[in-house]
């Protein structure tokens, strides 16, 4: 689905991310895990064409992301609150998602529905601009507009990050669904070891933008990571 | 503690990322202070003078009779622009300074405003002069000293009353109205203040009031504040009522009205773009400098184009040249959502038309002034459609400056909006319609100068489609660029 060709980006002098080759199959659940300025959103921001390699390239499903603009229909991300529009109340900005990826308000309206538990009462109905919301409230509202209209590549940056323990449990297990239908690739990085173990079956360790670790998830997994950056 | 106070506050001023536009402004807000001063100045010493002479009566009586005018007024004035300057405390509350010191610090910092001693230039003067001309020292020490009390008043009203938008209405509107009054000779307010404030000369000692007044107020203020320092309470950011709202009516367009219903909301939600487009409504009555004749310089029949252009576009410079920074807080979105430019450039662009003929069709009350006038007006719009909507989109490519839709900082005149590539596009903006009319006005006749420049307009028009490629192209190329500089807030 994704692949990576010695992708590298530079600024100035120092090289802020560095993959040689990296290939993601469709359908897997695939981890970013990193220190602070490993290179995990600079990879993300890459995949979306937010910023422009130094050499190489992203190949989102035959699709060379810098080149060409037919990844978007099929790719949907949240990044951090620039992805989300502060003026709209939650609703419209979904059905302005949703509009703009090909779904009526009453096809929105059943996405939200299978949400409702996750949202727990705080985001639909508020009376509440965007802006106006908490900063988890808010990533809740990002995180599903990103799956609105059936995307086949999610990205999530740090979607754990900001957010209360039951809410982090629901995501979870929303992720975990996505990631046994086959059909969508989720690409998601954290700093919270136990969360990426949990959720992803493939792990990728950044450091110093360089690729150090790639593991297929196992039950020693966790332990593996712990050794790793408590060494 | 005041020291430490006091280099906050310094490195605030010369640390902001905005530093040097923001000296820019302060340096221009020096002169126009300094300008005030002089104008006080020359009041000061003057007023009694002309006053005499003009024989009006005595001029402590005028200026008594006129005073609750000024005060009020100067509330209007601090009300409109004198801060409560509370956003810097926020990361102060939890450190170990004493509550009642912050809020002693902040209002201390109201009271050594500009707003205070401006006035000072005026009446210290003022009581000179009285002095030198034999009123009684005593009462004029008096007099002076209780109006300084109530210009201070002021100051803690304007902090009391700060964000009450209703009560300060209502005020204005009792006191413009008793302005009127007192011009139509109907009702005279100051038949009845005039007195108060000629007490003040005639009994000295009542100078402690107006202190006692204003040790009240300021005491009140610092209780208020002390008691409403919490983030939810005194300092928190106003909150609107949301409601979902669904301009169903645009779905008929597509992709387009997508867009479109997103454009509106974000005109009718942030106050900067709010701003923008009242704005450009002024722009319409702009034409009056050159059809009623009032400025001479504008008089030749090139100008007529110049009008034309202006009143049919203010839509197209105020918000149309700011495109695509109205979108900067959530730029990334747009960039990786299933959007293509084109669709998002000819949303704008339509929202320019749409703007421009409304401009137009409201303007038509310059057919008052002739046929000719509108038809400048008519000629300009089309201009505007076929030409200037695209050489804005094309400038807006290389603005770089994001936007802070929730303030109105800013908002009239941006220097970063002023680099020389826009400045390139303003030439065929503005100047170049003038050409063209003038090429027709002088070589065959002022009809055909029209029919000139609404042609370059058509002709624009119909290739929309080429320009558009090529302002895309533009838009592409300059697209990480544009991310990042959005990212860094202004």
């Amino acid at each position: 689905m994704i692949s990576v060709q010695s992708l590298t980006k530079k600024y100035g002098e120092s090289i802020v991310l560095n993959i040689e080759n990296l290939e993601i199959p469709k359908g897997q659940s695939f981890g970013l895990v990193g220190n602070n300025g490993a290179g995990k959103t600079t990879f993300f921001s890459l995949m979306l064409d937010l910023i422009q390699p130094t050499t190489g390239h992203i190949v989102n499903n035959g699709v060379q992301v810098d080149s060409s603009e037919e990844w978007k229909p099929f790719t949907s991300a949240f990044i951090d609150e620039t992805f989300l529009i502060g003026y709209l109340t939650p609703e419209e900005y979904f059905y302005f998602i949703g509009e703009l990826r090909g779904r009526n308000k009453a096809d929105v309206d059943a996405l939200l529905e299978r949400f409702k538990d996750f949202f727990h009462d705080e985001i639909l109905g508020q009376k509440k601009y965007l802006r106006d919301l908490s900063k988890g409230n808010q990533k809740k509202a990002g995180i599903v507009a990103s799956f609105i209209g059936d995307p086949e590549v999610i990205i999530l940056d740090e979607p754990f990050a900001n957010l209360d323990p039951t809410t982090q449990i629901k995501l979870k297990g929303i992720i975990k669904d996505l990631a046994a239908s086959n059909e969508v690739t989720v690409l998601v990085s954290s700093h919270d070891l136990i969360h990426v173990t949990e959720v992803c079956e493939r792990i990728v360790v950044l450091n110093k933008g360089e690729l150090v670790r790639d593991i297929q998830t196992s039950t020693e997994t966790l332990k593996e990571l712990e050794v790793f950056f408590g060494g | 503690m005041l020291k430490h106070f006091l280099t906050l506050e310094w490195k605030s001023f010369f640390r902001s990322a905005s530093f040097k536009s923001n000296l820019a402004i302060k340096i221009f807000m020096v002169f126009g202070a300094l300008y005030f001063m002089a104008v006080f100045l020359g009041l000061g010493i003057g007023a009694f003078y002309i006053i005499e002479r003009q024989g009006w009566g005595d001029p402590l009586l005028v200026v008594n009779r006129f005073m609750i005018y000024y005060l009020v007024g100067d509330l209007y004035i601090r009300y409109m622009l004198q801060k409560m300057p509370i956003t810097n405390i926020k990361p102060l509350l939890y450190l170990p300074i004493n509550k009642s010191k912050i809020v002693a610090y902040s209002l201390g910092k109201t009271v050594v405003s500009f707003f205070n001693w401006s006035h000072a230039f005026f009446f210290v003067p003022f009581s000179v002069v009285l002095l030198v001309e034999g009123y009684s020292p005593i009462g004029v020490v008096g007099w002076h000293l209780a109006i300084m009390a109530l210009f201070l008043c002021n100051n803690f009203l304007n902090v009391l009353v700060n964000n009450k938008d209703n009560v300060f209405y209502m005020l204005l509107g009792i006191f413009s109205l008793l302005g009127v009054c007192q011009y139509y000779e109907l009702f005279n307010i100051t038949d009845y203040t005039s007195p108060f404030f000629n007490t003040l000369y005639d009994l000295p000692w009542m100078a402690f009031l107006t202190w006692g007044l204003l040790i009240a107020l300021a005491t009140s203020a610092f209780t208020y504040f002390k008691r409403h320092m919490y983030l939810d309470a005194g300092l928190a950011g106003k909150k609107s009522m949301a409601k979902t709202e669904d301009y169903a009516w645009l779905n008929r367009f597509g992709n387009l009205g997508t867009f479109l219903k997103n454009d509106i909301k974000l005109i009718r939600r942030n106050k900067r773009s709010k701003t923008s487009v009242i704005m450009s409504f002024f722009f319409i009555f702009y034409g009056l400098f050159f059809f009623t004749g009032a400025v001479e310089a504008y008089d030749g029949p090139v100008w007529k184009i110049f009008a034309g252009i202006f009143i049919s576009g203010g839509f197209l410079f105020s918000f149309g040249q700011f495109v695509p920074s109205w979108d900067s807080a959530y730029y990334p979105l747009m960039m990786s959502q299933n959007i293509s430019y084109r669709e998002y450039l000819t949303s704008k662009w339509y929202l320019i038309i749409i703007a421009t003929a409304a401009s137009t069709i409201l303007a038509s009350f310059y057919l008052y002034f002739g046929w000719d006038a509108y038809l400048a007006v008519i000629v300009g719009a089309i201009y505007n459609i076929g030409v200037n909507s695209y050489l804005v989109l094309w400038g807006g490519a290389y603005i770089k400056t994001p936007i802070d839709l929730t303030s109105n900082k800013k908002a009239f005149g941006d220097k970063q909006a002023f680099n020389s590539k826009t400045l390139l596009l303003t030439l065929p903006k503005l100047i170049l319609p003038l050409g063209v009319y003038a090429l027709g006005h002088y070589l065959i006749s002022p009809t055909a100068g029209y029919i000139f420049v609404g042609m370059a307009g058509i002709i624009g028009f119909g290739f929309k489609n080429r320009v558009f490629a090529l302002i895309e192209g533009i838009y592409k190329k300059e697209k990480y660029k544009t991310i990042a500089a959005y990212k860094q807030k202004a």
